[in-house]
């Protein structure tokens, strides 16, 4: 076939229509969120004492940290799955999240005598954190590679890896309504450490799924 | 490549998608061109057939559309899938190989050449479904248009347009995934 019949066929099929890549990325995002609500309901819920909770620094702070993460690697992943659009902002604002962390881990120090940092790091249900934030995240991180395969990731394995840590972000951020440790140093420790989990997975799913 | 090829070909592909065949036609012969001119370009050492790096970009480009911001820039995005399936290209047969972006500004358009050796392109369609092949290669080979090849198989001109869309997508997806024999 001669690349003018190719044109042929390629003008011939122009009317077929397909949501933009932009609109078809906040659907996702919608579907996403619910999919993570499903879950964390059926599963282990927020924490009866949520309401008290809600008026702690502390408990506060672990959504800040999740939903910057979930926010900057929204905005990056969009960026990845659009072929020539400039990353350089985007993965500049990753940093924000990390950043914010780094700086509560060190208030906390200063704060909390040095003999309760074990404790505080340990925390009391970490297993929960990693099994869970994993769990809650996986639905979402299918709906993500699905996206990019929609998309035209130029960087498969990175953007795999960045809609890891986005369904991390929103499964964090479920997860932290529910979980009892409240300290910077666990989040930095088990948070981390789950959504690391998924980051992996989606850069594996991004190697061996998402080809176009 | 020039500000003025800019403002054209994104004028014509926001054209396109919005509906205008003959804008598409006329966008897709300028990028075949220009494509063709940064592919050769790349392609030293023999391996790989320029010519079937060129369709499997302008296919892409086809089922990829979507993922056009109308208000960004379009040779930019252009070029990325090209080096994408330029260094895919590569890969599958094993060489590695690194492209800089900045090298796009000297890209010139190139005509077609009549090769003789066999595309990809046709094992790709020789893998598909019988009915989706024989409406591709009566809108593509034979030139024919949806009316006439809904006429020549019996079937609706929608059940025509069903298999062109389904048929382009599965040699782009095949293309994707590196497959290209009739397995």
């Amino acid at each position: 076939m001669r690349t003018e019949d190719l044109i042929k066929a390629l003008d011939a099929d122009a009317s077929s229509k397909a949501m933009p890549l932009r609109s078809a990325w906040w659907l996702a995002a919608g579907a996403a969120i619910v999919v993570a609500a499903v879950v964390f309901l059926l599963t282990i819920g927020p924490r009866p004492d949520f309401m008290v909770a809600a008026h702690t620094m502390r408990f506060l702070s672990k959504f800040v940290f999740t939903i910057v993460l979930a926010a900057t690697a929204f905005g990056l992943i969009r960026a990845l799955s659009t072929p020539g659009a400039s990353t350089a902002r985007a993965v500049a604002w990753m940093a924000a999240a990390p950043l914010l962390v780094a700086v509560a881990v060190v208030l906390e120090l200063f704060m909390v005598p040095e003999a309760l940092w074990g404790t505080r790091m340990i925390g009391s249900n970490m297993m929960i954190c990693m099994g869970f934030i994993p769990l809650i995240g996986i639905g979402p991180l299918a709906i993500f590679l699905w996206m990019l395969r929609y998309g035209a990731p130029t960087r498969p394995v990175l953007a795999g890896a960045v809609a890891g840590l986005l369904a991390g972000g929103l499964a964090a951020t479920f997860y932290a309504a529910h979980c009892f440790d409240d300290s910077p140093l666990f989040v930095a420790t088990w948070y981390t450490i789950a959504i690391a989990i998924l980051a992996l997975l989606g850069a594996l799913g991004g190697r061996f799924f998402v080809r176009w | 490549m020039s500000g003025k090829d800019e403002a054209e070909l994104s004028r014509l592909l926001r054209a396109a998608i919005a509906g205008d065949e003959k804008a598409y036609a006329d966008f897709l012969h300028r990028i075949a061109a220009l494509v063709r001119g940064f592919v050769r370009r790349k392609i030293v050492q023999g391996g790989v057939d320029p010519e079937d790096v060129v369709q499997e970009t302008l296919l892409a480009i086809h089922v990829k559309r979507h993922t056009w911001r109308q208000d960004a820039p379009v040779l930019p995005w252009i070029y990325a899938i090209a080096r994408f399936k330029l260094i895919d290209a590569f890969r599958r047969r094993g060489r590695r190989i690194e492209i800089d972006v900045d090298d796009i500004a000297e890209t010139f358009a190139e005509p077609e050449v009549e090769t003789v050796s066999e595309r990809d392109i046709n094992r790709a369609l020789d893998g598909l479904p019988p009915a989706q092949r024989s409406v591709v290669s009566a809108v593509s080979v034979e030139g024919r248009s949806i009316g006439e090849t809904a006429l020549k198989f019996g079937i609706s001109e929608t059940a025509v347009r069903v298999s062109l869309h389904r048929g382009l997508a599965a040699i782009a997806k095949r293309f994707g995934q590196g497959r290209f024999g009739r397995e």
